[in-house]
């Protein structure tokens, strides 16, 4: 019964919200709408339940003095913190002028863009080290990605504007991107939609099931 | 010691330090390269042009703030095109990590440019709700159902902005800028597919060649790609804002990437032509 409801519960949801897809009768839309909102609600109960989740690990992890627990505390003060912030300022705690919209402005944004912008050097220490051309497929690859790069940049177009605007590199690029990568796009885009649509199929039927404890 | 040997024991601080250097020079000094308005912004620019005047849109913001340099010119120049074609504009954001910071960009367009438009009335933030496809879904069976509450905790249904407002049919237009998951992608599967809802997009550069097909296809009237899409629109609309600025540096640092793959392989050949013989 433990893996059978699961699985019943499914397969009956899954056929429902895919028949409200093509019936737009009230019989079905009103069910559909109300798992929808089931659905956001659920959601919602993640972010707790994920939430919690990382206090249990980190905890545990403080308490055993596992490698790098120091961060750990750094880790669970900063999201106690946050929280209880949020909390006693309540609804509108994000409005400007509180402690949540400074916390959120003056260390959550400043360190989630630097992470960001750090990707810079680490594609440009990488593509010294790491982009090798060693077949012509890889050369092929590369001649692209050159082209692509640098024709989607101002500085091309002063370097390259004196010559017919077929030879452009923002021209070239425009190609590229229009119709080889299109094509290829449009092609994996297609093999992923049919692989989606057979695993959904796998999960409604009850042969997928590693989503519910692991097992394949 | 040689110049193949140099180049490959060279401390990659050094590869650092020269991008640091390639990216702060533009900055301090702009070098004003021209830039060519390509077809896909120029697409997007038609599009919004085309909406009726004084419309209600419906504006997507689902970014958070490692997308800063790309997303926020993008929503800026997009908000004033929306304004200035006096669009009532009701904007959600699909990301947790993003409802402050869409809202502090959209208070400094409206305060700084807009000071007659009234909170509510002409333009709305309804902030953050979790569910990701399945709101999008949702706000199909109706928008005030999905946001009983916008971003500053007031009740939606008793905006006048909202009055008229049931679903996705009562917009011309959706303006979705989005760095990723949930976002521009989603947005056209679970509504442009379903409900036939126009809409056009600002994405990041690294996502944009995924959205050519449904650029093609005719799901998306436009297309912004990056800083680079963000620069174009600027200049489409006659205004030189950070993504105009950032395009030099951007500029300059594709160049330095090239230049290193470019050098590396280099280097690699001559070691593997120096051990050949």
């Amino acid at each position: 019964m433990k893996r059978e409801l699961p699985l019943f519960l499914t397969a009956v949801i899954g056929i429902f919200m895919i028949l409200s897809f093509f019936v737009p009768h009230q019989l079905v839309s009103v069910p559909a709408d109300f798992l929808q909102q089931c659905a956001v609600i659920m959601v919602a109960f993640g972010y707790v339940l994920g939430g919690a989740n990382v206090l249990r690990v980190n905890f545990d992890g403080i308490y055993k003095q596992k490698p790098g627990w120091i961060y750990k505390i750094v880790l669970v003060v900063a999201l106690i913190a946050t929280v209880v912030v949020g909390a006693v300022e309540g609804p509108g705690f994000l409005n400007p002028g509180t402690r949540s919209k400074w916390i959120y402005d003056n260390i959550y944004s400043n360190m989630s863009a630097t992470m960001f912008a750090l990707l810079a050097f680490f594609i440009a220490s990488a593509a010294f080290r790491a982009f090798r051309i060693r077949t012509a497929e890889a050369g092929l690859l590369a001649v692209a990605a050159l082209i692509v790069m640098l024709g989607r940049v101002p500085l091309s177009n002063a370097l390259t504007g004196w010559l017919p605007e077929w030879a452009r590199l923002q021209t070239v690029q425009e190609w590229i991107m229009e119709f080889p990568q299109n094509a290829a796009k449009r092609a994996i885009l297609m093999g992923a939609a049919l692989g989606v649509m057979a695993t959904g199929l796998r999960v409604i039927l009850g042969l997928e099931r590693s989503y519910l404890s692991g097992e394949d | 010691m040689s110049l193949a040997t140099f180049f490959e024991k060279l401390d990659r601080r050094w590869i650092f330090l020269a991008m640091g250097l390639l990216v702060l020079f533009p900055l301090l000094f702009p070098l004003a390269l021209p830039l060519f308005v390509s077809s896909p912004v120029a697409s997007f620019v038609k599009a919004v042009d085309s909406i009726p005047d004084g419309s209600k849109v419906l504006m997507s913001c689902d970014y958070d703030p490692s997308g800063i340099p790309e997303m926020v010119p993008m929503t800026r120049t997009a908000l004033r095109h929306l304004l200035d074609k006096k669009c009532k504009v009701i904007i959600t954001v699909l990301w947790n990590g993003g409802p402050g910071l869409v809202d502090k960009v959209v208070r400094k367009v409206v305060d700084e440019e807009y000071p007659d438009l009234k909170y509510g009335v002409d333009y709305v933030n309804l902030g953050y709700k979790a569910g990701d496809e399945a709101v999008m879904v949702l706000m199909g069976q109706g928008i005030v159902n999905a946001f009983p509450k916008d971003y500053r905790g007031s009740d939606t249904r008793s905006m006048p902005i909202m009055r008229g407002v049931r679903d996705y049919s009562s917009f011309p237009m959706l303006v979705n800028i989005s760095s990723g998951y949930p976002g521009t992608k989603e947005w056209v599967q679970q509504v442009q597919a379903r409900f036939h809802l126009p809409m056009v997009a600002g994405v990041t550069a690294v996502s944009a060649p995924e959205f050519y097909p449904y650029l093609q296809s005719g799901q998306l009237l436009g297309l912004l790609g990056g800083m680079a899409g963000a620069a174009e629109y600027e200049k489409a609309r006659g205004e030189k804002g950070s993504a105009t600025r950032g395009m030099d540096a951007q500029s300059l640092a594709h160049f330095f990437v090239a230049f290193c793959i470019l050098l590396g392989n280099v280097v690699q050949w001559t070691k593997r032509r120096r051990a050949g013989a």
